[in-house]
């Protein structure tokens, strides 16, 4: 009895963790990749991949935090991984296992090392800027032709925000960005932790608040392809998808991308493996998948992202490696600002700042 | 002894799905954030023994609450959802029991078809559901469409992500619970109370107002709790089809547990909402008791 008992156990073990060595579990953005590259790793390597999205770096790290969050890749942004590190949530990259890693662009590198030093524990998946995405017809409907649309202005002046408010304004709902931002705007520096600057933003916030009809981080890409709204705060890339979007439906919708004139954030999102994670032989796998020049440039022809892999470039479609919204001449990139990430006091005002800001109270 | 296992199992299904996660839920609400996997300390260490206890209560305290105090968000943010689940309660009674009355006053025969129509919706994912409005409220969508066409208005209504679309979502959802409560007691109402009355001089609406409503308040209680209980830690309809300016505490407490990361304070926010859901579901209770008293 207990002998059988015993080998059945053994047996049910053996099972699942096969089923499990099979499996590859990715935690990406939404909107994020092309869905034809899951189906050619699957093909490629014969493991199964089970792909989820998210829309928050906020949520990304809740799951970190809780730990045993089952999955093998995950994909926050640089403030957010450096945070990860430090809490002991990552594994370091095995090389040997990453052929492509030669593929990766030095410029970024040298950037995504501010975050993780030495990148020894992420790889960089796509990079981009936090802009604004109109559709000009009815901007400049709200505001006359001569409206400038690549200006902050445009969103954080009450007289230009009280005219665009009946046709819809979404603002990303990334504290860590938006305040950056609005810090910008009034020349300070947009990656200060000094809770008594961080405060100054919220004036400027609280005027255009009342015209703002929702912020969140995902949907602007269908509202705005749709017409349902007219100015986005939003990423490059899935402001570029709306109108492709847009186009495609040949709904009369035409949306335009910009960094602002005033500088825009500069972002980077970072594949990582969680130090829990079930298969990272599996994990390194995917990274290695990913960092082949031709998979890297089909995600990014296909998401409108720049990508963080040199090799890739000569594969990029021109309306993307030609395209300065996506990857910008030296002029705009010089515009660009980073943020490092706020300590836990300067994070707690932020958001309450931001809770404020997004309530009312 | 079997009646001793018999009774053990509420307590027990009673112990391992409230006690327990309310007694760590209670436990973290005490702790300090910070950043390590899980995101507060202190852990409880068994390894350290006695000490290793006595030292993890002795780092406990109500900070957290003192917080919640201290800042006006958490109790606008209750209050605001109190009202949000009132005002809906009443929407949703105001249109659960014509439509519960309508089915208990139907033919015989068609009564369970009506009833699997109210249910069916069921059938669906909650979340298509919520969607699904947004597509109908939207201002390219449905409900403008047609508005626009008919010629009612000439500029869209927005109504997505505002409190209207919350109200519309709340009552939508929710309705089923108000309906089948009072149609079951609506269905059980003796007719010929209602012709007596009539005999007795009552026109239909008095015989309406002082015969039917109040043998039908039972139904019309367990409705309202069983559609203001779960409304107001409700989470999922506003932040869907809310906007910035609906406040309710179940996105509070999401926005503590997620941005802030600090899940010291989220929990401290749900223990309150815990006390605050519990006058209720107490008053609840007492009435289905009164209720059975009465029926046995």
């Amino acid at each position: 009895m207990t002998i059988k008992t015993l080998t059945m156990t053994a047996v049910i073990a053996l099972g699942t963790s096969a089923a499990f060595a099979e499996e590859v579990r990715v935690y990406n953005w939404s909107d994020y990749i092309d869905e034809e590259l899951l189906s050619k790793f699957e093909e490629e390597t014969g493991l199964t991949l089970i792909y989820d999205v998210f829309d928050s770096n906020e949520v990304l790290e809740t799951k970190m935090l809780a730990g045993g969050s089952g999955y093998d890749v995950v994909v926050p942004s640089g403030t957010f991984l450096q945070r990860q590190i430090q809490a002991g949530a990552f594994q370091e990259l095995d090389a040997a296992k990453l052929s492509n890693a030669g593929n990766l662009w030095d410029v970024i590198q040298e950037r995504t090392a501010g975050y993780d030093p030495n990148n020894a524990y992420s790889i960089n998946y796509m990079w981009g800027t936090t802009g604004i995405g109109v559709n000009v017809d009815k901007v400049k409907e709200a505001l006359g032709d001569d409206v400038a649309l690549n200006s902050m202005d445009l969103v954080l002046k009450p007289e230009n925000m009280e005219k665009l408010a009946s046709c819809g304004v979404h603002f990303l709902d990334a504290p860590a960005e938006m305040i950056p931002m609005t810090l910008q705007y009034i020349g300070e520096d947009p990656d200060s932790h000094d809770p008594d600057v961080i405060k100054k933003a919220e004036d400027v916030l609280m005027s255009v608040r009342p015209h703002i009809q929702k912020f969140h981080s995902s949907e602007y890409i269908n509202a705005l392809a749709n017409g349902d709204i007219c100015v986005a705060v939003g990423w490059s890339g899935d402001i570029l998808q709306a109108r492709d979007r847009a186009a495609e439906a040949e709904n009369g919708v035409n949306i335009e991308y910009h960094p602002f004139a005033e500088g825009s954030l500069m972002w980077f999102d970072q594949m990582a493996i969680p130090a829990d994670a079930p298969n990272p032989e599996g994990a390194h796998k995917f990274l290695n998948f990913i960092l082949d020049a031709n998979n890297m440039a089909a995600a990014s022809n296909y998401v409108y992202y720049a990508n963080g892999n040199e090799a890739s470039q000569e594969f990029l479609e021109e309306d993307v490696i030609g395209d300065p919204a996506i990857y910008p001449d030296e002029a705009t990139m010089q515009n660009l600002y980073i943020t490092t990430p706020y300590p836990a006091k300067t994070q707690r005002v932020v958001t309450r700042l931001w809770t404020k800001i997004k309530s009312g109270t | 002894m079997r009646r001793a296992v018999l009774i053990a199992i509420p307590y027990v299904w009673l112990l391992a799905l409230f006690l327990v996660p309310f007694f760590i839920v209670l436990k973290i609400s005490l702790s300090d954030t910070a950043l390590a996997i899980p995101p507060y300390t202190p852990t409880l260490d068994f390894s350290a023994g006695w000490a290793g206890i006595k030292d993890f209560f002795s780092q406990l305290d109500f900070e957290n609450y003192v917080w919640l105090t201290e800042d006006d968000l958490y109790w606008k943010a209750y209050l605001s959802s109190v009202k949000i689940a009132l005002i809906s309660t009443f929407l949703t009674l105001l249109v659960g029991y014509p439509i519960a009355y309508g089915m208990a006053r139907a033919p015989q025969e068609w009564r369970p078809t009506l009833m699997m129509l109210v249910i069916l919706p069921f059938w669906t994912s909650f979340l298509i559901r919520v969607y699904a409005w947004m597509g109908i409220l939207s201002n390219e969508g449905y409900l403008n469409q047609i508005l626009l066409w008919t010629g009612l208005i000439s500029t869209p209504l927005t109504i997505l992500n505002t409190s209207t679309a919350v109200y519309i979502g709340i009552v939508y959802t929710y309705l089923p619970f108000m309906i089948l409560p009072i149609y079951s007691a609506l269905e059980r109402l003796d007719g010929s109370l209602i012709e007596a009355a009539e005999d007795l001089g009552c026109s239909r609406l008095q015989a309406f107002w002082l015969v039917t409503i109040p043998l039908s308040k039972p139904g019309i209680i367990a409705g309202c709790f069983l559609v203001m209980i779960p409304v107001i830690g409700e989470f999922v309809i506003p932040s869907l089809l809310g906007g910035s300016g609906t406040l309710m505490i179940g996105k509070v407490l999401w926005e503590e547990f997620f941005s802030n990361r600090d899940w010291p304070v989220a929990s401290a926010v749900a223990i309150v909402l815990l006390l605050i859901l519990v006058i209720p579901i107490v008053l609840f209770q007492r009435n289905q008791q009164k209720q059975a008293e009465a029926d046995g």
